[in-house]
């Protein structure tokens, strides 16, 4: 789950991780009470949208860049104005781009030097590590390849928690002196930040230090642990729909597992692993998945029609491969199942089904008298193949 | 032999009275599997009958430890006490915690990897579990921990390894339908934390001499595979054939499995799957011929 910057900002106020003053703001009146507010004369406005290289981005309407300084709250307002309510395309957001509901209105701060630094859940290791360098500000993953010498990691251990004296060795790394003591209280709370709300990473690019030795984060891109949103339902309601696909966020309210892709033949399938290799095979034989759509080892007829509505809302879906493993469910129960499906939702597209598993001649036979068009297929290559030429 | 588990093995279900940990140590008891303990807090002194066959519940693991002589356990509460099931399994000096249970945080797990004692060996979480199959009709009398449908093994000389079930069942199935048995499948589970590896489950297969050739199954995210490719290439003279999922995955999406999630260059399908050939691994180039491919190496 990804959230908006705004949002990322007062998880640092309530954690304590320095940020400049800023707030949110949805109309150009609220962008000019905002910089009123802040009292200053640099400013910045910024598009909120789940996408970078927002400053570079262009409007459809033709104006020109998601970040913008200004000098005054007039003048905030008349950007706010330009921004809000319109469609911006950056690198990140493909043609169709993202539509701006809000802008985020803060201090603009000067810099004098600028850190990367981000904090993630090691696989390996089974620890957090805290990944820095003094390459702030730029592509990180172009200077771990040049310069893997710039990359500083520093691994935690779990049960003790981040130690001062790592806390000093970063500092000296990283070269910090007289505003040493601020980072280290930055660390210490983005570390704690990091550990409670159940993150899977925070990236700070770039940590910035100003020319009067204050220290903000600047930018900040967070990933949360779904697995660990239960027991966090104020960052669970920042989730924004609007910025996500629509096929996920209608897959998601079903309680299917599903990703939208770019191809035409759509899959349903049980279990993510077996999920993951039909749309392998679907392109081995030549075609494109249309998604990844995993409906569970216990997948209901609901579900079932659920996804089914969800695949055939699809525009460019030109047909579906249905492969399911019954091992331990009855294969009779899922080709019930999907001919109440194909008759609930009016199927118009080619079906292929591969069942397999327990009751599985049952199974085949209630799909082969349902009078529904369905193309039965053996194996799973055998399916792939049918489908790839069904689609043509 | 097999490897972890066979038929003489006392295992314990914790969650036994919920319905998705009673109906599949149901289907546990059915398969012949010696299920001699349930673990449910508050519901210590029940019986958990199936079948004839009757299961006492206690309040904790290590009564029923003392009690029973299980040396096994097998998890299926959920995800928010989950963590906690597996380290009483560890507190109570169980040789194996076998977890099922899906959704875990990742934070949990990282915590309870920190807590482990190595007399302990925790494979899962998020797995479909471990069967050695029997040498009854459809492979009935072994022992089925966990999720997996029994009746899919034969008892033989394949060693199975992988992060995914459905996956699993498949090449298991293959095996069978092509008449070659499995000596032990053993599924490690899709999540970023895990206890077992594929290179943990490798070094036990090459140890087994039951065990005469591997399918190993991955998929994107993580080096596990890598790992164990690599160390197979100069330990493991047995014939191994290796599927890699999630070749027309997306970069930086999670797909379904909390840990199948692209994180840089080496760890896509590709990447991978060149790897393993690069180890002597032969790589199926679809799921549809895991077991075939198998069989080519071997020999057969």
């Amino acid at each position: 789950m990804n959230i908006h910057e705004y949002q990322a900002k007062e998880l640092f106020d309530k954690f304590g991780v320095p940020s400049p003053n800023g707030r949110v703001a949805s109309t150009p009146k609220e962008a000019h009470d905002a910089a009123k507010w802040l009292a200053v004369n640099n400013l910045v406005v910024k598009a909120q949208v789940h996408a970078g290289g927002r400053g570079k981005g262009v409007f459809k309407s033709g104006y020109k860049g998601g970040v913008q300084l200004v000098d005054s709250a007039e003048a905030a307002r008349k950007v706010a104005g330009k921004m809000l309510g319109q469609v911006l395309v950056t690198k990140q957001t493909g043609e169709a781009g993202r539509l701006v509901r809000k802008v985020m209105v803060t201090e603009s701060v000067t810099i004098s030097r600028e850190i990367y630094l981000a904090i993630l859940m090691d696989r390996e290791s089974c620890q957090p590590v805290i990944v820095a360098s003094t390459e702030g500000g730029m592509d990180i993953e172009e200077v771990a390849e040049r310069t893997p010498e710039k990359m500083i990691r520093e691994y935690v251990n779990p049960l003790a928690g981040l130690q001062a004296y790592q806390v000093r060795k970063l500092c000296e790394q990283l070269g910090f002196d007289a505003t040493a003591r601020q980072f280290g209280r930055l660390l210490h709370s983005l570390y704690r930040l990091f550990i409670e709300c159940d993150c899977s990473m925070v990236e700070i690019n770039p940590v910035v230090v100003t020319t009067d030795d204050r220290i903000f984060a600047l930018d900040a891109k967070f990933n949360f642990d779904d697995n660990g949103l239960y027991r966090h339902p104020e960052i669970a309601a920042m989730r924004d729909t609007g910025e996500e696909d629509p096929r996920e966020v209608a897959a998601s309210e079903s309680g299917l597992n599903y990703i939208g892709l770019e191809g035409n033949i759509a899959c349903l399938v049980n279990g993510a692993g077996l999920a993951m290799a039909t749309m392998d095979i679907i392109k081995h034989c030549g075609g494109e998945p249309a998604n990844f759509l995993d409906v569970g080892g216990g997948a209901t007829k609901e579900q079932v029609v659920a996804a089914f509505r969800i695949i055939l809302g699809d525009p460019q879906v030109k047909g579906i491969l249905v492969n399911i493993f019954g091992g331990i469910m009855d294969c009779n129960v899922i080709a019930a199942g999907i001919v109440e499906a194909t008759r609930e939702v009016g199927l118009s597209l080619p079906l292929v089904v591969r069942l397999e598993g327990n009751n599985v001649e049952a199974g085949r036979a209630t799909l082969a008298e349902s009078g529904v068009a369905i193309i039965g297929a053996d194996t799973m290559a055998d399916a792939a193949a049918k489908i790839v030429a069904a689609v043509g | 032999m097999s490897i972890l588990v066979n038929e003489n093995t006392k295992v314990l279900v914790q969650g036994i009275t919920g319905s998705f940990g009673a109906r599949h140590a149901r289907l546990s008891i059915e398969y012949g599997t010696r299920i001699v303990a349930g673990v449910t807090p508050t519901k210590g002194g029940q019986i958990f009958e199936h079948g004839g066959v009757k299961v006492p519940v206690f309040d904790t693991v290590s009564s029923a430890v003392r009690e029973t002589g299980a040396t096994v356990s097998v998890i299926f509460v959920p995800p928010a006490y989950a963590g906690d099931a597996i380290l009483e399994g560890v507190d109570a000096g169980l040789e194996l915690v076998v977890c099922i249970t899906e959704g875990i945080p990742v934070m949990d797990m990282m915590r309870v990897r920190a807590m482990m004692n190595p007399a302990t060996r925790l494979v899962g979480p998020n797995c479909p579990g471990i069967v050695t199959p029997g040498h009854g009709e459809k492979s009935q009398g072994g022992c089925r921990i966990g999720i997996s449908p029994g009746y899919i093994h034969k008892r033989g000389n394949v060693g199975v390894v992988s992060r995914s079930g459905t996956l699993t069942y498949e090449a298991v199935w293959q095996l069978t339908q092509l008449g070659y048995g499995q000596s032990t499948c053993v599924g490690i589970g899709g999540d970023p934390i895990n206890g077992t590896s594929h290179l943990d489950v490798l070094k036990m297969f090459n140890d087994d001499p039951e065990t005469e050739a591997i399918i190993m199954i991955g998929e994107i995210g993580g080096k596990a595979e890598v790992e164990a490719a690599r160390w197979a290439s100069e330990h493991c003279a047995k014939p191994i054939a290796g599927f890699i999922a999630g070749a027309t995955a997306p970069a930086g999406r999670r797909m379904g499995h909390a840990g199948a999630i692209v994180g840089g260059v080496d760890d896509t399908a590709a990447a991978k799957k060149r790897i393993l050939a690069e180890c002597g691994i032969a790589v199926a180039e679809t799921p549809a011929v895991m077991a075939s491919t198998l069989l080519e190496r071997w020999g057969k």
